[in-house]
This record gives C-alpha cells, sequence and structure tokens, in this order.
C-alpha cells in the first residue's frame, strides 16, 4: 500500500444528500422599470440610513444602531426574488431590508425615534422591526436567535400549505445572518432541523467580512470556504456577488423558485462589504482606510447605475431626479417621525400578554396597522 | 381528616379554588395519561397544534407521555427532534410566530437551559418588541425538579428562575385532575407557557372525569382546609405538605394547604385570604432560596398581611448547594416533610 492510496481511502467524496442543481439555470434580467425600482429602493435605503447617522449623533435615535450603507444589494436583490407573502426575518442591522420589504420609511424612522408611530410602537427599537403587513417578522437582536426561527417560518408555512390547506408546499422563507452568526451553535441545529425537515428556507448569509471588529479570518474556520458549513448537513449552497443587484436577483430567482418546489433549505454566501463601523461607536481601527477606498470603489449603487447607463438610456438627469425624489422622501420621514407623538405611558403594560391580567392592560395595533391609520 | 386531593368526585373547580363536587363515575388514570388525554383531544379539535421533542414518537414518549400520539396524529404532526433543544425551541417559536401552536416537550427542563435564548427572548417578549404584531401561542412542557438521584445538571428547578421574566406564564400541576385541565387551558392559551411537570408524579393517579374540563389560570385550590397555619406549595412538595399536615394534626396543629396552580398568573388572593385567616403561614418552594418564588410569596405575604401575621413568613427550599447524588444527601437536601413540620411550629409556636 503506497502513500497516495492511503490519502484517496481517508479522503471523503463530499455528502451523497446534496441534491443535483445542474437544472437551475440562471433567471433573466427583469425590465428596464424594474431595474429602476431597485435603483431607487437602494438610493432610498442609502439616504435614510445618512439621515439615520445624523438623527443618531443628534440624540434623536438611542440605543445601539447598525447601519446597512455598502450592502443594499443584497436585501433589495433577494426581497425582490421572492413572493410578497413569504416569510422574511433578520438580524439587527435590519433597516435596508425593511425597507425593501415595503415599510413605509416614516415607520422604519418613528420606531427609532422610539415613537408611537414606529412599527412596533417604539417597542422594539433599531434592532427589531416587525411588519406584520408585509410579512416581516423581526429583525432579531441576538446574534443567530433568527435562524431557528426562520426554520421555524419555513415549517410553519409547509405546515400549513400541505396539512391544513391540503395542498403543496409554496412558500420560501428567507432568513438573513451576519457571518459572525456562522459561530453561533443555534445556527447549525437550525441548519439540521432545516435539511431533515425538508423544510424551504435560505439562509442568507450577509458576509460583510467583520462580525463587529473582528475580521472572518480571525473568528471563522474555514473563512475563505464558507459552503463547508452547509455541505456538513447536505445543504446546497451558491455564492453570490453582493454588490451586484442584478446578478443577486437572477441567482437569487432561480434559488428560491429551487426551494420553493422541490421543498428543500439553501444556504446562498452574499459577499459584500460593511462600509460603515459595526454600530454608531465603532471607530473602524481594526481595518485600513486603503481597504475600505478599495471597497467602496465597488460600491452596488454605482454599479447598477452604469449598468442602467450602458443598457438603457438612463442619463445624469433622470439620476438627479430620482435622487431628488429620494431625499424628500427621507426628508419628510424625518420630520413625519419626530412630529409623531412619544409613545403613551399605557403602552408600557401592553403586549405582555394577549390578554390582561395583573397589572397588564392586553394589547393594541401598531398606529400603522390601524385602519386609516398614521399611514 | 385526611387529605382531600386524590380521589374526590371534583367534576369542575368553581370560583377561587373552592371545589365544586359533581358526581361523575369515578374514572382513575395515571398522571401522564391526563396529560396525554389533554393534548390528544386539544390535537383533535384544533389541527393547528403539534407535539413535539426529543422521543415524543416513535420511541413513544422518553417517560411515556405521548404513548400512542404517533399512531392517532402521524409523523407530521408528532415530531421527533434530535438532541437540539436551542434549535427545535427557536423552530417551534417561529411556527408559532404564524399562529400554529406547537406543544414542546423539553425531556427535563434541565435541558432547557442550553435554549435559555428562545424561549425567554423570543417566546416571552415577541408580542411586546413587535408591538403586539406577532404573538407566540406556544407550551413548552416537561419534567421538573429532582426525579431519583439524577444529580446536580439533571434535577433542575426552573420556576423561581424563569418566573422572574414577564411574558410568559406559568403552570405546575400536582395531581392527574390538574395536569389535564391545566394543559388544556394552556394549549388554547394564546401567550407562551411554560408547564412543569414532575417525573415522580407521573405514575401517580387520580380521577379524571370522562367529560371535557378545563381549568383558567390564576386559581389556586385548598387541598386541605385548617385553622392554625396556611402552606403555601406548587407541584410535587404538595405531597410533603400534606403529609406533614397530616402528621401535626396529631399534635393539635391544624394546616390549609393551598396548591397555587399557575405562578405566573399568581392566586395571591386565595393565599392572603388563608393567611387572614390562620395567621400563620409557610411557604414550600422547591428551588432554592435566594431570589426564589418563596420569597416572592413571601414578601407579597409580608406586604399585604402585615397586620394578620403572628409571625414572619417562614420559607422551606432546597438546600443552597447543588443537588447532590446520595440518596440520603438528596432527601435531606430536598423540601421534606421534617423539614416543613419544623417550619409550620416555628411559625405558629406561641411562647
Amino acid at each position: 500500500m503506497n502513500e497516495t492510496t492511503t490519502t484517496e481511502q481517508i479522503m471523503s467524496e463530499g455528502p451523497q444528500a446534496m441534491r443535483s442543481l445542474s437544472k437551475i439555470e440562471l433567471a433573466p434580467v427583469p425590465n428596464e422599470g424594474v431595474l429602476l425600482g431597485w435603483l431607487r429602493q437602494m438610493l432610498l435605503i442609502r439616504e435614510f440610513e445618512v439621515r439615520t447617522m445624523q438623527a443618531y449623533q443628534n440624540r434623536l435615535i438611542g440605543g445601539f444602531c447598525h447601519i446597512y450603507i455598502g450592502q443594499e444589494a443584497v436585501a433589495v436583490g433577494s426581497i425582490a426574488a421572492v413572493n410578497n407573502d413569504d416569510p422574511v426575518v433578520l438580524a439587527y442591522r435590519d433597516h435596508g431590508h425593511a425597507l425593501a420589504r415595503g415599510m413605509d420609511p416614516k415607520h422604519c424612522m418613528a420606531e427609532m425615534f422610539g415613537r408611537i408611530g414606529g412599527c412596533a410602537k417604539g417597542k422594539g427599537g433599531s434592532m427589531h422591526m416587525f411588519d406584520a403587513d408585509h410579512y416581516l417578522y423581526g429583525g432579531h437582536g441576538i446574534v443567530g436567535a433568527q435562524t431557528p426561527l426562520g426554520t421555524g417560518l419555513a415549517f410553519a408555512t409547509k405546515y400549513e400549505d400541505e396539512l391544513m390547506k391540503g395542498g403543496t408546499s409554496n412558500h420560501v422563507t428567507l432568513c438573513y445572518l451576519g457571518d459572525g452568526a456562522l459561530n453561533q451553535g443555534c445556527f447549525y441545529e437550525a441548519m439540521n432541523l432545516a435539511s431533515l425537515q425538508d423544510l424551504p428556507v435560505i439562509f442568507v448569509l450577509e458576509n460583510n467580512r467583520y462580525s463587529m471588529g473582528t475580521a472572518i479570518e480571525r473568528g471563522t474556520s474555514m473563512a475563505n470556504e464558507l459552503h463547508v458549513k452547509s455541505e456538513a448537513f447536505g445543504i446546497n449552497h451558491a455564492i453570490v456577488d453582493g454588490k451586484n443587484v442584478v446578478n443577486m436577483y437572477q441567482k437569487f430567482k432561480s434559488i428560491a423558485d429551487w426551494c420553493r418546489e422541490e421543498s428543500r433549505p439553501f444556504f446562498v454566501e452574499a459577499d459584500t462589504y460593511r462600509y460603515k463601523g459595526h454600530s454608531m461607536s465603532d471607530p473602524r481601527k481594526y481595518r485600513t482606510k486603503e481597504e475600505e477606498a478599495q471597497e467602496e470603489s465597488i460600491d452596488c449603487i454605482a454599479q447598477l447605475i452604469t449598468y442602467l447607463t450602458e443598457k438603457f438610456d438612463f442619463n445624469q438627469d433622470a439620476l438627479k431626479q430620482m435622487n431628488r425624489q429620494v431625499k424628500a422622501q427621507v426628508k419628510e420621514a424625518v420630520k413625519w417621525a419626530s412630529e409623531s407623538p412619544e409613545t403613551p405611558m399605557d403602552e408600557l403594560y401592553k403586549d405582555v400578554y394577549t390578554d390582561s391580567w395583573g397589572p397588564y392592560t392586553g394589547t393594541s395595533k401598531p398606529e400603522m396597522l390601524e385602519e386609516g391609520g398614521a399611514a | 381528616m385526611g387529605p382531600v386531593h386524590w380521589h374526590v368526585k371534583t367534576g369542575n373547580v368553581g370560583r377561587r379554588g373552592c371545589s365544586v363536587s359533581v358526581v361523575t363515575t369515578e374514572r382513575i388514570i395515571e398522571f401522564r395519561d391526563a396529560l396525554n388525554e389533554a393534548m390528544s383531544e386539544e390535537m383533535r379539535n384544533d389541527n393547528r397544534v403539534f407535539l413535539i421533542g426529543e422521543e415524543v414518537a416513535e420511541y413513544n414518549g422518553a417517560y411515556k407521555v405521548s404513548k400512542g400520539m404517533l399512531d392517532e396524529f402521524g409523523p407530521r404532526r408528532i415530531i421527533d427532534t434530535p438532541i437540539s433543544e436551542s434549535g427545535f425551541s427557536g423552530m417551534s417559536i417561529g411556527a408559532a410566530m404564524r399562529g400554529l401552536r406547537p406543544i414542546v416537550e423539553f425531556m427535563s427542563w434541565s435541558f432547557s437551559l442550553v435554549a435559555a435564548d428562545p424561549i425567554l427572548n423570543n417566546a416571552a417578549k415577541m408580542l411586546y418588541m413587535s408591538g403586539g404584531q406577532f404573538g407566540c401561542p406556544i407550551v413548552f412542557r416537561g419534567n421538573d425538579g429532582a426525579g431519583g438521584q439524577l444529580a446536580s445538571t439533571h434535577s433542575w428547578c426552573v420556576e423561581s428562575m424563569y418566573a422572574n421574566v414577564p411574558g410568559l406564564k406559568m403552570a405546575i400541576p400536582y395531581d392527574a385532575y390538574d395536569a389535564k385541565g391545566l394543559l388544556k387551558t394552556a394549549i388554547r392559551d394564546d401567550n407562551p407557557v411554560f408547564f412543569l411537570e414532575s417525573e415522580r408524579l407521573l405514575s401517580t393517579t387520580g380521577h379524571v372525569p370522562k367529560e371535557e374540563y378545563t381549568i383558567p389560570f390564576g386559581q389556586a385550590l385548598i387541598r386541605r382546609e385548617g385553622t392554625d397555619c396556611t402552606i403555601i406549595s406548587f407541584g410535587r412538595p404538595l405531597h410533603f405538605c400534606l403529609e406533614a399536615a397530616e402528621e401535626l394534626a396529631k399534635d393539635g396543629i391544624s394546616c390549609e394547604v393551598v396548591d397555587g396552580r399557575t405562578i405566573r398568573p399568581l392566586d395571591i388572593d386565595t393565599m392572603v385570604d388563608s393567611v387572614r385567616k390562620t395567621n400563620a403561614c409557610v411557604v414550600v418552594d422547591q428551588s432554592w432560596s435566594f431570589a426564589s418564588l418563596g420569597s416572592e410569596i413571601a414578601s407579597q405575604i409580608h406586604s399585604i398581611c402585615f397586620d394578620d401575621l403572628d409571625n414572619y413568613v417562614h420559607r422551606v427550599h432546597s438546600d443552597d448547594v447543588p443537588t447532590p447524588y446520595a440518596q440520603n444527601l438528596e432527601q435531606a437536601y430536598l423540601p421534606n416533610t421534617r423539614k416543613i413540620c419544623e417550619a409550620v411550629r416555628a411559625a405558629t409556636y406561641n411562647a
């Protein structure tokens, strides 16, 4: 027996459980109108985050606040690839996804201002954006905690579609996580359960390369081959360019359709970069200005503008007009949020339980969901 | 007079713990079967309800509580999980956010510690954090407290620790009748309910009527009437409280034993009414004494019954050490009849 044979015997051939993906083809690029919509959404998120930082510095927003600038294409491209009633669950860097999902910026901003007009009546804050009307099951503040929840949302849609409605599973859940969550145990439990139960959930890893100040290589083993994490559970995986919204959508659309069709989970690594710090208090001493400049030179919004300019009749005037609209919309959101009344004291005791006993007084709908409410 | 908790023909429970006798055919079943009936009946009534946990399906439940349920409801609703408490608790909470009504079985509440984040941070707070948009109608249930020489890691009494968290409800049944009635209420509740059973009680038997019934939360039950001292407890320690009451009766000390049944909500009114009658109170709580259920109840009784008490509220807990393995040490460690008798004698001592 020579050395080579020994090596061959030791090395395995990779998971058998993974199903072939050869039949998945890239989804076609949507028309110009859709692309312009994405551009508008991405500009909106960026402007919203700029104003959020400003408001934070002016102490209109408290607590922890995590800025999404740089990663806009991930939320926009992936959310565009699923249906409006497919569940979405998020980590705590969640403003961008909430807006991409359709939450009114006024309610998102008012939530951070801690006002009654906020999406959770000011009870959740920046890290916890919930919106039942848009099937948005929250941002979640504990790293990785949303991954079992996302698995459960997929479990529920499948249970509803198949057992309660007697049809076939016809939903797919988007469950976002940052690269820091790769090192939380519950994520691996979630993947194991999703695979065992054949649940249609896409774990969207937004690899922005840092968990707080820890570069991925310093905190995560196999940092350059993250797909092995899902292979261990027989879950198919893909890597997408998280700065290219068109490519994001094309791959995500195909993957989402496959998950819906096959009722299986998927692991997608979206490569992106967090331009700002982990939170508002982060001086970013752990990385170089050169690295930041290099990453910012490949910007998701700039890439889409170039694409639109080359392919369609999109010019600087059109861009300026769109920018003006977005700025006005965000300005209005900030104004609306600051004028929204403070959350009344009786809300302190509401929503602890659905019914009322003890000092607790039952529940009420958030202003944004009330008929003829603030929206 | 012997304890009234065992074979009493109790068809339903009226206002504030007063037993209303309804004569029905006596049907004696085990505590575990009462739990099984509660789950099965609710699953027949509501297809949103499902049971999930370790060994609940093909093994028929680690303690045979879910025996036969896989055969009736199939593997889509009786779901075996890997040993993965954090994962399957979180998954069930996600399902509950969409309106399904999971029953999550912890083989032991001791194992819920690895699921602390989902059950406390997500289940208990979801409604509040989402501003009322997403609730969490879920039941977590399983064995709580010392079993038999399971040592420290497997003998947790989680009630004091978890009762600290607003947003959850908590029930601790003592007999088969309450086990069924309280569990049905728990499954129908729109809020997360922590349902604490005792492995030591699973094989005990009691009368459970054939007819459907539920027991509302927040209604304590007077298990034995008395005039000299109120003993308040929950779950398995009630057995020792009733034994102690029997013992003390021989010496002319008449004890009233109050079964709190639920901790959140807590029926402090029934406890207060009893203390106002007896003017003495002992709280028996199987968790550790520091910042506990026992200290909370004692504190509330002290504030409300300050002028009614002839002595301060005495407390009996497990000793303030990790649960030992050795049988003699474990027996000495837990609340037992001897400790309760001593506490009652001290609380009622009249020089």
